[in-house]
């Protein structure tokens, strides 16, 4: 068993960026290592998956990357104990959570897991203090007024103490749920998506907090998302989940430059992917021809021919051509002087404005999905009707290749 | 005077002990029927439910079996007091409680079911028992279900006719209810002392049932919790 450990009161975060108690050596030895590996059967969206994993998450972030539906918050479920696994085991360090050949299934409020839910589900009738007090009930009155308020402290919303959940803010709201459970000293913080409601810089700032948190308290965070952003902000290791599989697992750089599925390259954001075929091959330059077969518009000038890198597989083969909407250039004219291999005109479909980024629809015989600055699209004086001209780089072409039929 | 003062306290009070104990008796009840996943809940559901749709004569009479001397339980009460349980208060109060545990158990459901999950979830999670639980989340939450169904239980206890008459006859002071009496006056023809009473009866259900609506909008369900 892991012994409690004390929490100071001065512990936790400062508004700095760079937390004094970093550098502090770790009060425990053994950390903790999430060690998990079960069978569920699950129903989402009105069909049954199984959720088959097996994964070790150790101190820091571990991101949970996938589609709805894919497993995500049924995983954190069976580790917090609120739904049951039909097999397998879950560990945390020497701490066994779940062990079916030994029936061992200890209560969720026994597991000492930590768990931020994405609705954050505060206690309504609670003040933001008695909701931070809430998870301390086995200390004398004293000891939690004092360490609940070195938290509200920590997260700065001592302020609020006295509030309803129903009169502070989302990010107020998220601090609260997050302060909640850090004060119970968790062995593992489990966070669905709890700041996907939140705008960049609230969020920034929130993440910055937890992970001057996680400097003192070195424990497992399985931290749920769909947001590639937040894959690349948090993340020192991410396990990327589909139909309740893992379908890859490493550091988001290996996960996300170089996709070894097409549902790894959907999900890590390859906005526009195509069906194709290699045209010819140019082994000299290091690069190839493909000819994009799926046209959803009927085509009127031609194939859409892209020059991509060189890859196995000879004239004929089938693939698959990735590329990021962000790797893709907007041009109003045709653009001369280029290194840029591939230049296809097209006319802009739609521009939609999320956050800081435009999203751009253009159609080109195919339909590709640019993404531009607030200050492109101003600047160029874009707007849907517009005639414009793609310029992508060879390498900005990632090839994959073609794993079930494409229905696109 | 008209108004029999005695038939009304003791139906007051009838009242009053019942919704009382229904108040206790009807969490547990109400909690594991709005949180058990067992398959034949729903046999459960329709017995708790039968007093609604049951002619008071019926459960009454079936009542009157059980506290009677031939009855384990009515042997057992004989053997502990001296004197059978028809016919007396305590009687009366438990066909009452029976007879509105409805009326009580199904508001009580309908909250507690209503409660978001995941605030039970994360009470868990935050090493709350389930008793804790139910104190310091679920029971705060479903205030508005736990008055509509103690008010409920109490004005249906107030009017209640065929199951006293089964078992508590009509023993004035002990036993004889507004019910009953007005019951009497029409019998004996006397139709303004039966109508003032009865004045009294209805005014007095509306006001109960005026404050519950006010509470609660969504104030009662009649139905298996979902």
């Amino acid at each position: 068993m892991n012994e409690p450990r004390a929490i100071d009161s001065a512990d936790g975060l400062t508004a700095s960026s760079q937390p004094p108690q970093a550098e502090r050596p770790s009060q425990k030895p053994n950390v903790p290592l999430l060690d998990a590996c079960f069978r569920k059967r699950f129903a989402a969206q009105s069909q049954e998956f199984v959720l088959e994993v097996e994964f070790q998450a150790g101190p820091g972030f571990t991101i949970l990357f996938g589609p709805s539906g894919a497993g995500k918050t049924t995983l954190l479920d069976c580790v917090a104990g609120l739904a049951t696994p039909d097999s397998g085991r879950i560990s945390v360090g020497d701490r066994t959570l779940f062990n079916v050949s030994e029936r061992t299934d200890l209560p969720v409020a026994k597991r000492r897991i930590g768990y931020v839910f994405q609705n954050l589900a505060l206690f309504p009738h609670l003040t933001v203090e008695q909701n931070v007090q809430y998870g301390l009930a086995h200390l004398p009155q004293a000891e939690r007024a004092a360490q609940a308020s070195a938290i509200l402290q920590a997260f700065r919303i001592e302020a609020l103490a006295q509030r309803y959940p129903r009169e502070i803010s989302g990010g107020e709201s998220q601090r609260t749920a997050l302060a909640r459970t850090l004060v119970t000293d968790p062995s593992v913080l489990l966070l669905d998506e709890p700041l996907a409601a939140l705008d960049a810089a609230t969020k920034t700032k929130i993440i910055d907090d937890l992970r001057s948190w996680n400097q003192a308290h070195r424990i497992p965070i399985l931290y749920v998302t769909h947001s590639r952003d937040e894959v690349f902000a948090l993340g020192e290791r991410v396990i990327v989940l589909d139909a309740g599989r893992i379908v890859a697992q490493g550091t988001p750089h290996e996960v996300i430059t170089a996709p070894l599925q097409e549902t790894v390259a959907q999900l890590v954001g390859f906005e526009n992917i195509f069906d194709a075929i290699v045209e010819s091959v140019h082994p000299a330059r290091g690069t190839m021809t493909c000819k994009i077969t799926s046209c959803r518009i009927a085509a009127d000038g031609g194939p859409v021919l892209l020059e991509t890198p060189l890859v196995r597989g000879g004239v004929g083969s089938a693939l698959r051509v990735g590329i990021r909407a962000g790797d893709i250039l907007l041009a109003t004219a045709p653009p001369v002087g280029l290194s840029a291999r591939n230049v296809i005109p097209g006319r802009i479909a739609s521009l939609e404005q999320r956050d800081v980024i435009v999203t751009a629809r253009v159609k080109c015989r195919i339909e590709m999905e640019v993404h531009l600055t607030l200050a492109a699209r101003d600047s160029l004086q874009l707007a849907p009707g517009r005639e414009v001209w793609l310029v992508i780089k060879t390498h900005s072409c990632h090839l994959m290749q073609q794993t079930t039929p494409h229905t696109r | 005077m008209a108004i029999d003062w005695q038939a009304f306290w003791l139906t007051l009070q009838l009242a009053v002990t019942v919704s009382a104990v229904l108040l206790v008796l009807g969490l547990p009840i109400a909690y594991w029927i709005a949180f058990s996943r067992w398959r034949w809940k729903f046999l459960v559901e329709a017995v708790v439910a039968l007093p609604i749709v049951l002619p008071p004569t019926v459960l009454g009479f079936y009542v009157l079996v059980a506290l009677g001397p031939r009855s384990p339980l009515g042997r057992w009460w004989i053997s502990l007091t001296g004197h059978t349980l028809a016919f007396t208060f305590s009687g009366l109060v438990i066909g009452s409680i029976l007879y509105s545990l409805p009326f009580a158990v199904q508001p009580f459901a309908a909250s507690f079911a209503g409660v978001d999950r995941k605030l039970i979830a994360a009470s868990a999670t935050l090493g709350a028992s389930p008793l804790r639980t139910f104190f310091r989340v679920i029971a705060p939450l479903s205030v508005p279900g736990l008055i509509t169904g103690a008010a409920l239980s109490f004005a249906h206890t107030m009017g209640e006719f065929g199951v006293v008459l089964m078992v508590g006859g009509n023993i004035p002071g002990v036993t004889r209810t507004v019910s009953i009496d007005i019951f009497d006056r029409v019998q004996a023809s006397d139709y303004a002392a039966a109508n003032q009473t009865a004045l009294l009866l209805l005014a007095f259900s509306f006001a109960v049932l005026a404050i519950v609506y006010g509470l609660n909008r969504k104030a009662w369900v009649i139905g298996p919790v979902k």
